[in-house]
């Protein structure tokens, strides 16, 4: 059976819900119209048309346009070797569609991923939490909106609420203390380097200012 | 004469009775361990919950993303030619694998992919397979030193040693190689590279049958391993599981067959697969690849052709740096191609390269120009540890090392 055939059945199931193909480089893209039904069209897609294979699910911020959200899926079946895309759009508002899990297991931490990384929430999920990021980490990352550079965030409780069996020693962090520069023994203070010149000073000075006061070494950012 | 005395035995029924009342007792202390994310067998940073019933695991929760560093932004804000020396951090034991896989996603958003010079494309499965091997080398080291047999782990370090001394001839790096550009390769073979590499591929073959009588009917080996870990054909496929673990389970795909990039269509190999879906089936899959791999490598030098390694076009690949200097329109090209990137079309692709642990796959969203709107990595790692939750319960704790060994996943790629 070919990609084209494959697509076909789409059509013929669906009707308007699913767009005309579109290929590129040889690959074939269909796009489910109303995200809500997207469990309907995997569920069709693996139990009729023999994709029994989900490769990736992924998500793209259409920042500045409505919708902004586009979860796609793609998807492969290991007795007719093709290979198609799904794509689904989602509301900023909603941020919100069905799960696939049920139909195919390794959407759970594919899911959990979107989340994590863009805040697009998958419903009837078993367990929908942060995978790379930690728990409680109050940002989206790969949003578009949200800097290369990082923004500053709060640890969660565990780390640092009680004082190290080292703690005082050259290479221990405590909350509140003083940063590595300060507290390193072996460090050289350029104002008494002989060989210190304006311009090593002047770095130096950099350096502490963006680190900041006993918070140790955190996100540099730039001078205004 | 000694005393005689009366000795009362239970039925064998009513024992049983008795006992279960004990085991009612001693039922509900579930202790919870926390295993990794420092722990030599998680080979990285995984870190498992594990809630245990004596040595029974009851539950397992993988915890993961401590050595996330958000690749997939990072690539949003560089060029295509930038991004390169990220793919080496993915899986690090194949560098050039990834260098590979990611130079064709890039080539086929560009519609290049079908142009590379034979030469070219020559030398990209040579480094596959070189990659593969060092990976397999490694991950077949790793888990026999996991469960117990370090002389396994030295041996095959050996090898690796060697190729990383080709690797470092081939790439100028030992480690991080980017040795792939778009369009292209950073330089062509050195000379006396092809004799030193017919060398090694002898020599190894040595070390595979060495390695195979120290594991292969060993019975420590076979106990720890045969049985444990069984993942069922069904099971594989709804997880996405991909490589020599899906193969294990006795499903007979490999992209290399099934879709076939670069040369592989003109060479020949056989794709192993398993039949019980266990970690011993996983470790005999991985020691056929890399002879079928050295069958790969053998063949590509037999047939190496001549000419350029990088395609004709200036507009993708840099032009060479004598003309730069002394040539306007190259110097042209050159600054573009430094300062903008290549000029990729608008449009979404997905490749997906056979690496050593799985399906590496690249999902380019281009908007048009010299860098991805939006990358995903679908790295084979992080969909193979999905199933750890699924596959871990029921079994004892020391199943663990031979069951995550068996694995052979690599945290970098899974976390990216």
């Amino acid at each position: 059976m070919t990609a084209n055939e494959l697509t076909a059945q789409f059509k013929a199931r669906f009707g308007d819900l699913i767009s005309e193909p579109v290929e590129f480089r040889g690959e074939l893209t269909l796009k489910v119209a109303d995200a809500e039904r997207i469990g309907e069209v995997c569920s069709f897609a693996k139990k009729e048309l023999g994709f029994d294979y989900l490769v990736d699910v992924s998500s793209v911020d259409n920042y500045g346009e409505d919708p902004r959200w586009t979860v796609v899926y793609h998807i492969y079946g290991y007795g007719h070797h093709q290979h198609l895309r799904l794509k689904t759009d989602v509301s900023e508002e909603k941020s919100e569609l069905p799960t696939v899990t049920t139909i195919w297991q390794t959407a759970d931490w594919h899911e959990r991923e979107a989340y994590d990384m863009m805040g697009i929430r998958f419903r009837g999920h078993p367990d929908l939490r942060r995978i790379l990021m930690w728990e409680g980490y109050p940002y989206f990352p790969l949003r578009k909106d949200f800097p290369l550079a990082g923004k500053s965030s709060d640890m969660p409780e565990v780390a640092f609420t009680n004082t190290t069996p080292m703690a005082g020693g050259p290479f221990v962090t405590i909350a509140g203390g003083k940063d590595t520069i300060a507290r390193e023994p072996r460090v050289r203070i350029p104002e008494t380097d002989a060989l210190a010149t304006t311009n090593r000073v002047e770095r130096r000075a950099d350096i502490k200012d963006a680190h900041g006061e006993g918070k140790g070494p955190g996100p540099i950012e730039p001078k205004k | 004469m000694p005393e005689v005395r009366d000795i009362q035995i239970q039925e064998p029924a009513a024992r049983v009775a008795s006992g279960a009342d004990e085991l009612q007792d001693m039922q509900g202390e579930k202790m919870v361990l926390n295993m990794g994310p420092s722990h030599p067998a998680t080979h990285g940073v995984l870190r498992i919950v594990l809630e245990l019933d004596g040595e029974i695991i009851t539950k397992a929760a993988p915890d993961i993303g401590y050595l996330h560093r958000g690749d997939e932004k990072i690539a949003e804000n560089m060029t295509y030619t930038q991004f390169i020396p990220y793919t080496d951090r993915l899986d690090y034991l194949a560098p050039l694998a990834n260098n590979v896989a990611y130079a064709l996603a890039v080539e086929k958003l560009m519609g290049i992919d079908k142009q590379l010079p034979p030469r070219c494309q020559f030398i990209r499965v040579i480094c596959c397979e070189l990659a593969r091997i060092s990976a397999h080398l490694l991950g077949m080291g790793a888990f026999a030193l996991d469960i117990g047999a370090i002389t396994v782990f030295l041996h095959t370090f050996t090898e690796r040693e060697k190729l990383y001394n080709l690797f470092e001839a081939l790439t100028g790096a030992r480690f991080t190689t980017s040795y792939t550009r778009i369009g292209g390769l950073s330089r062509d073979i050195p000379p006396g590279w092809i004799e030193q590499c017919r060398k090694f591929l002898e020599e190894v073959v040595v070390n595979f049958d060495e390695t195979e009588t120290f594991l292969t009917r060993n019975k420590i080996f076979t106990d720890r391993t045969q049985g444990v870990g069984v993942v069922s054909r069904e099971d594989a496929i709804s997880f996405g599981l991909s490589g020599p673990n899906l193969r294990g389970s006795g499903v007979d795909f490999d992209l290399r067959k099934a879709h076939p990039y670069l040369v592989y269509d003109q060479l020949e190999f056989d794709v192993p697969y398993g039949t019980t879906g266990d970690a011993y089936d996983r470790y005999l899959i991985r020691i056929e690849e890399m002879r079928q791999s050295v069958r790969i490598v053998k063949q590509c030098l037999d047939k190496l052709p001549g000419g350029p390694v990088n395609v004709p076009d200036m507009k993708v690949v840099l032009p060479p740096k004598e003309r730069v200097l002394t040539k306007m329109e190259e110097l042209i090209h050159h600054f573009i191609n430094v300062t903008q990137g290549v000029n990729a079309p608008p449009g979404e692709i997905y490749f997906g390269a056979e690496n050593p642990k799985g399906e590496l796959g690249f999902y380019i969203h281009s908007k048009g120009g010299g860098t991805p709107y939006r990358m995903k990595i679908r790295s084979p790692s992080f969909c193979n540890l999905s199933i750890m939750a699924h596959l871990l319960p029921g079994h004892m704790v020391s199943d663990i090392t031979a069951i995550l060994g068996s694995f052979d996943f690599v945290m970098g790629e899974c976390d990216r």
